[in-house]
């Protein structure tokens, strides 16, 4: 039995219909066609599929669509303003924190998450904070210096606007 | 190819660490992948397995599966044309008779969505007369063995990888220590995050489109072609972006001829995407592997001799993995100079899941019985582990006893840069219940003739913009070839990378090339778009040389353009000139295409020849710790140094390396599919213990100067080497850790706790 659905994603205001079963893996891949965030194993294992929801990471496999009626959410469609990449995409692309390329999504939401929390993490910090997302090609390491690179990026950015 | 021997000072684009030219697409979620394709009047499928190692198919019934809304196709294989594939053509895409695995397919179904298609599966009634199986090598070797293919009369696959030179018995005589071993490597699996999937569309006129993560797109269209009877001319191959492949895009598979079965009988597109459970228990595994192993050496610490004996699993099914024994008798017969080998391989067929080819193909598994047992003759000999390497290292003009030409090769660099970098030198112990280990690698570097052929064509289009355009045979899988190839045509036409764009996605466009195995791309497709870069470049140089008149010989590129040596007035960029070129009475447009084949030689029937033209080399040594307590292993700090000749782009060979060696620490330590009864026990992300981002080591990565008179501005082939000598350096550092070997990986707390306790 379908039910009413409202959600905010990358700002904009979407009323769907949807069945209880549904996740918001399927409504933002299926009904929304952000095929963005990835499904990299549909059982919250992998974190491919992480995307923000009222500025957490969640994983969107994990998380039933209309226990999150009203939520504001972003995905990695939303993170580039007006065509400019976010420091995080940025400082992924700079560094090579990438290879074939179907994790980054999940890599660069749940870094959005950790950097909104913690400005500047420790290398420890960030292992934690992505210890929900597997990357199978680049053994983690220029992932993890993509990461405090982006922090020290946008803690300058702060320090410029202050 | 005679490339100028430096390192790349001289060069402004290539040896430059600029990012993946799709990074971008990569980073903000545009970049397609096959599970992203949704296609008008798509449907989606899903496969029925048998869930018994080995049985006979009594009956099947569809009926009340066929019943469900929404359901428009089911088949099983008496709706096939029953056309065995494979290498021994000795599988079905949809079995008939008998089932010989767990994962074997038996029925499919296309439906309006995958939900649907799942609900009609748990519909269809199959009945089954259970057979007895086998799953041990050694038990199926037996002539009592239940046999699999009761046409083939033996579960030893037909596939004899022997080898002999030398006088191997007398060589043994003659050491003064020999060290004999069994090692182990069980079930693990490629683990990519993008799982095996296929899209297949027939169009009106009946030809055959399909979406597909291969790595082999050419021999894909023609095996998927005989595999369903349907002209190669007819099928046109499309790889979007791949989600990692690691090896297991070689072979085409059952869930590719089943995508176009279902396509064929609904006349609509259908999609097949394996969800996680079953990349985990039906996507081809790494070969397992039992070594019987013997290596012996003089006094002064001379190897003598080695004698290696190989027991693959190969299921019920040989793939391209089978082939991995040729490469396990490379690294036996020629990692480290010994000039008396044997080896023989029996490749067999058990009820177990098949195995494929992965990354590495068949090298980690013998590097890490090879290396082993330098650790423990060296020990024997009493010499120290470093300086045994040393004195038997691989260098350049040596020929290993299968004939394999060495080239460029800094093993020895190698050895002593990852010693110096780990501190090994001068040291007396590593702390407590901390140890050292090293292994090195041998690999092909220069591409590998497997195939009849090892080309690849590559198509440079200069355009009246002055964009370039590579269009190349040459697949991407990751690594960042597509970028080191984009670079290579930039440096060639002296243009920013980012004026060069690459097309290499779609069959019906692209030049052929064999695939993307053996660290090959780079290399070859590197060597292709460079002679096709170089042809375009002449060509332009032509056309200016009208416009300009000016004679050929005094014109030169720079920065996207032509201008004259000895007069500075003449002086026109690319666009100009390619627009004149199009805009004259009998005009000309400039495009050039290149095939490469390196001159690799195809081994003969007894395993010799040079079957690449060069050779990678390098030293991995590892710190670790260990617990005592638990068994757990920590590992501390990880050196990785490679000979990869010159190298085109540090920072994505560095990440390649880096993912590589994080891949070898899986496998050394945590990663192992549980089988039991042929079934995989453990097929999630949860208990499949893949490295995650709180066990990744740091890893330390070094090229040594180095340059290859046949690759492309002297680079050689690095995308396999991170994985290769891992495990074999970690149980090595283990043992200098805490004096305990373990011979079998992965190589877990329990494992380990039970070496310390039989020290004891």
């Amino acid at each position: 039995m379908k039910k009413p659905l409202t959600l905010q994603v990358n700002g904009q205001v979407h009323e769907l219909l949807v069945e209880p079963s549904e996740t918001l893996n399927s409504v933002l891949r299926k009904r929304l066609r952000l095929s963005g965030t990835k499904k990299g194993c549909d059982t919250g294992g992998c974190g491919s599929c992480t995307v923000l929801l009222d500025g957490k990471a969640v994983y969107s496999c994990m998380t039933y669509a209309l226990a999150i009626d009203g939520g504001k959410v972003t995905t990695i469609e939303g993170l580039a303003k007006e065509g400019v990449l976010d420091p995080i995409q940025q400082a992924f692309v700079r560094n090579g924190a990438l290879q074939c390329g179907f994790c980054t999504p999940g890599f660069v939401m749940a870094t959005k998450a950790l950097l909104d929390a913690i400005p500047e993490p420790t290398e420890e910090e960030v292992r934690e904070a992505l210890v929900g997302n597997l990357c199978r090609c680049t053994g983690y390491v220029k992932i993890f210096e993509a990461v405090r690179e982006a922090g020290r990026e946008l803690a300058r950015g702060r320090k410029r606007n202050a | 190819m005679r490339n100028p021997k430096s390192n790349l000072e001289q060069y402004t684009v290539v040896g430059q660490s600029i990012p993946k030219i799709d990074a971008t697409e990569k980073v903000t979620g545009s970049a397609q992948f096959l599970i992203d394709i949704e296609l008008p009047n798509m449907l989606y499928g899903k496969i029925l397995r048998s869930g018994y190692p080995h049985a006979r198919i009594a009956r099947i019934n569809t009926e009340k599966a066929k019943r469900v809304p929404g359901v428009v196709a089911i088949i099983t294989a008496k709706d096939t044309p029953l056309i065995k594939f494979g290498f021994m053509k000795d599988q079905l895409p949809l079995k008939h008779g008998k089932v010989k695995s767990v994962r074997d397919e038996v029925a499919a179904v296309a439906a309006v969505d995958e939900e649907t298609a799942a609900k009609a599966l748990e519909l269809i009634e199959v009945e089954y007369e259970e057979l007895p199986p086998v799953f041990d090598p050694y038990q199926a070797m037996k002539p009592d063995a239940p046999i699999i293919h009761e046409e083939m009369k033996s579960n030893t696959v037909n596939l004899p990888f022997n080898f002999k030179h030398g006088d191997v018995e007398r060589a043994f005589k003659e050491c003064y220590r020999v060290v004999e071993n069994t090692f182990k490597v069980n079930f693990v699996t490629t683990a990519a995050l993008g799982t095996m999937g296929c899209i297949a569309r027939f169009d009106e006129r009946g030809d055959l489109t399909v979406w597909t993560n291969t790595q082999a797109p050419f021999e894909y269209q023609k095996d998927l072609g005989e595999a369903n009877g349907i002209r190669g001319s007819r099928i046109r191959v499309i790889q979007p972006k791949i989600g990692g492949s690691f090896g297991r895009g070689m072979d085409v598979y059952p869930i590719d001829i089943i995508t176009v079965l279902l396509a064929k009988k609904t006349g609509r597109p259908v999609k097949i995407v394996f969800n996680r459970e079953e990349e985990f228990s039906a996507s081809p595994t790494r070969q397992p592997c039992i070594f019987r192993i013997k290596t012996g050496a003089k006094r002064d610490g001379t190897l003598l001799a080695r004698d290696a004996e190989l027991y693959m699993d190969n299921g019920p099914y040989v793939s391209w993995g089978a082939f991995d024994a040729r490469v396990m008798m490379a690294t036996v017969c020629g990692l480290y100079k010994v000039p008396n080998v044997r080896f023989n391989a029996h490749v067999v067929y058990t009820n177990n899941p098949y195995s494929g080819t992965v990354r590495g193909a068949g090298n980690p598994q013998s590097t890490f019985a090879v290396e082993s047992q330098m650790d423990m003759l060296a020990d024997e000999l009493g010499i120290d582990r470093l300086e045994f390497r040393l004195k038997n290292a691989n260098e350049p003009g040596y020929i290993t006893p299968q004939g394999m030409k060495i080239t460029s090769c800094k093993l020895g660099e190698c050895l002593n840069a990852a010693a110096s970098r780990i501190g090994w030198k001068g040291r007396h112990k590593a702390g407590r219940n901390r140890g050292i280990g090293f292994a090195s690698y041998f690999h092909v570097g220069g591409g590998a003739r497997v195939f009849r052929s090892d080309g690849c064509g590559a198509i440079v289009k200069i355009d009246d913009f002055g964009k370039v355009t590579l269009i190349t045979g040459a697949t991407e899988i990751g690594t960042g070839s597509d970028t080191a190839m984009c670079q290579i045509v930039a440096e060639e036409l002296q243009i920013p990378v980012e004026n060069v764009q690459i097309v290499n996605d779609d069959s019906s466009i692209r030049p052929w090339d064999v695939g993307t195995h053996a660290s090959r791309t780079t290399f070859i497709g590197g060597n292709a778009a460079l002679l096709a870069a170089r042809k375009a470049k002449q060509k332009l140089l032509e056309i200016a040389a009208k416009v300009l008149e000016e004679d050929v010989t005094n014109l030169e590129v720079k920065n996207g353009i032509v201008s004259s040596k000895i007069d500075s007035k003449k002086t026109m960029p690319y666009d100009t000139i390619v627009r004149r070129g199009h805009f004259k009475l009998s005009g000309e447009i400039i495009i050039a295409e290149a095939f490469y084949d390196p001159p690799n030689e195809m081994q003969d029937e007894n395993y010799r020849g040079n079957i690449s033209v060069t050779y990678g080399f390098g030293t991995q040594a590892a710190l670790v710790e260990v617990d005592r307590d638990t068994g757990k292993v920590s590992v501390l700090r990880f050196v990785s140094v490679h000979d990869a000749g010159s190298v085109i782009n540090p920072m994505l060979a560095e990440s390649v390396v880096q993912g590589g060696v994080a891949m070898g620490v899986g496998l050394a330590l945590t990663e192992q599919l549980i089988v039991e009864q042929g079934r995989v026990m453990n097929a999630s992300f949860a208990d499949y213990k893949l490295l995650t981002s709180l066990e990744a080591p740091p890893i330390e990565v070094q090229f040594v100067e180095s340059s290859d008179d046949a690759g492309p501005f002297g680079a050689k082939g690095v995308g396999e080497a991170g994985v290769i000598p891992t495990a074999a350096a970690i149980a090595n550092a283990i043992y200098d850790a805490v004096k305990v070997r373990v011979t079998e990986i992965p190589m877990t707390p329990e494992k380990i706790l039970t070496a310390l306790e039989h020290r004891q």
